[in-house]
């Protein structure tokens, strides 16, 4: 993998650090009018999800990730790995529970997910920022809340549970942001 | 794709920067100080360690055999020979050229107000720019520290006390964004100007400009090493608001001491993969003539106009900023 040197940093730059491949977040060139420059960097580490800050003296170097993200739709879970597959190539990729990790419970079949792929190995799934799901189960909530302050809980179909409205009943589809975890809307079918 | 032709200064902006240059005009005019206009365009360029100047081929034969002409990181050097020749008050406004990058202050293009008063000494230029500052910016009054004061106050270690710089540079390694370079770095002034810039420059207020003196003798640059106490220089920089505005000196003017810094510099840059730079003749020839005994600064004028205007980053206070340019 090539070296990029801190005068090639920019937001979106994928770097190794500590043995794990991370993504730049921010970059800030910093020089004192009479002294050494160097970087500010916020750098977001891509199997954990941690976001750090380091700084980089100008003119150094470090070693690139291996990091590519592709857009692929969800197939099926076999119990073990989830499968998606590339619509065009139709070259299937499975991802573990690590790599899916809380996008599970928003995954629905056929929905385009983006996958970051370390080395060839999906180290991340990243659900569509609104899904479909149905509901099976929410309190009928005829009674009760009548002020609509919070509204009721109502488990999905993928086990997500969200707060939605009083009158979303069992059955219902609903429209869900996926990075706020809020309900939309009720969809109609 | 569309080709970005636009300016990426808005207009109002645009009205500010020419009212400012008035304003700049009006006050050095009033204090009887002269515009002096000099060459881009020289011989020679500068030494300074963490500089490099932008180098262009001349197509026709010069006079003095060389084709090679360097373009000014700042007007300093011609300056100091209008000031050896002639003892006047001088100030200047004029674009400057730094082979760096481009960041949120930094454009490798950009304009710098640069002045000298004669028999000034830095304590009364430092008075001069603060009183620009509130002319200009309706900044309040400057706060003026020491370097020494300024790490004791923020960091409680004394910059110049013995061994002070292996304690610093423990401080910093204990920082996780800075310990993997500071763990390696073995520069003793790198070392204080990281600590300066993120440990004790963040710390600053924001809604009153700072003026610190008094930086230790090893980055002097161009000013006078201190009378009484030859650890600190008489080099003072201002900052207001989270910018690096002004670089000051009470200047150095004896030309052997010149020459030791060019060849300290060259030494440092050989050292640290930088190709020496050859010395300006010029310059030191005119500190053998006399220059007078003086003061000057250096204030970068778009980042004045970034504070006038409120502005984030560089390019929204320049006509064109180098990505259109």
């Amino acid at each position: 993998m090539a070296n990029y040197s801190t005068s090639e940093f920019k937001g979106g730059l994928k770097i190794m650090q500590d043995g794990e491949p991370c993504s730049i977040v921010e970059n800030e060139m910093v020089k004192p009018g009479k002294g050494q420059a160097f970087n500010r960097v916020k750098i977001r580490k891509l199997i954990s999800g941690k976001v750090v800050e380091k700084t980089f003296k100008s003119g150094e170097s470090v070693e690139g990730a291996d990091v590519i993200e592709l857009e692929l739709s969800y197939l099926y879970n076999d119990g073990e790995f989830w499968h998606f597959m590339n619509d065009e190539t139709f070259e299937q990729v499975p991802a573990d529970a690590k790599a899916v990790g809380e996008a599970e419970k928003w995954l629905v079949e056929q929905d385009l997910c983006t996958l970051t792929l370390w080395e060839g190995k999906p180290i991340n799934v990243q659900p569509p920022n609104f899904v479909e799901l149905e509901i099976t189960e929410t309190d009928p909530g005829l009674k009760g809340d009548t002020a609509g302050t919070g509204g009721k809980p109502a488990t999905l179909i993928t086990g997500a549970v969200v707060r939605v409205p009083l009158f979303v009943q069992i059955g219902e589809v609903i429209k869900v942001d996926t990075r706020s975890g809020e309900y939309v809307s009720r969809v109609q079918k | 794709m569309t080709t970005n032709w636009r300016p990426t200064a808005d207009w109002s902006v645009l009205v500010k920067r020419a009212e400012l240059m008035r304003q700049v005009r009006q006050f050095f005019y009033k204090r009887n100080v002269t515009e002096v206009d000099t060459h881009l365009l020289s011989q020679f360029g500068v030494t300074d360690c963490h500089l490099d100047n932008l180098t262009t081929e001349f197509k026709y034969p010069l006079p003095f055999g060389n084709k090679k002409l360097y373009l000014q990181t700042s007007p300093e050097y011609a300056m100091k020979r209008i000031l050896a020749a002639y003892k006047q008050d001088i100030y200047q406004l004029s674009h400057v050229v730094r082979d760096d990058e481009v960041g949120r202050f930094h454009n490798p293009e950009f304009t710098l107000l640069e002045w000298y008063r004669v028999s000034y000494d830095d304590t009364q230029l430092i008075t001069e720019v603060a009183e620009l500052l509130t002319e200009l910016c309706d900044a309040p009054e400057t706060r003026v520290i020491t370097y020494q004061q300024a790490f004791i106050n923020y960091l409680n270690i004394d910059p110049l006390a013995e061994g002070a710089v292996a304690e610093i540079k423990q401080n910093l390694i204990k920082r996780p964004a800075l310990s993997e370079w500071m763990s390696e770095e073995t520069d003793k002034d790198t070392i204080l100007q990281v600590a300066f810039s993120e440990l004790i420059e963040s710390q600053f207020p924001n809604d009153v400009p700072m003026c610190i003196t008094e930086f230790p003798q090893s980055q002097a640059a161009l000013a006078k090493i201190d009378k009484h106490d030859a650890r600190v220089a008489r080099r003072f920089e201002f900052y207001y608001r989270g910018v690096e505005l002004a670089n000051g000196y009470n200047e150095l003017t004896d030309p052997a001491e010149q020459r030791v810094r060019f060849k300290k510099d060259n030494r440092w840059r050989e050292k640290h993969g930088r190709e020496a730079q050859p010395e300006d003749t010029h310059l030191l020839a005119a500190m053998e003539f006399g220059l007078p005994a003086c003061s000057g600064v250096a204030l970068g004028f778009d980042r004045l106009l970034m504070i006038v205007c409120r502005a984030k980053t560089i390019a929204q206070v320049l006509p064109f900023s180098i990505d259109s340019a």
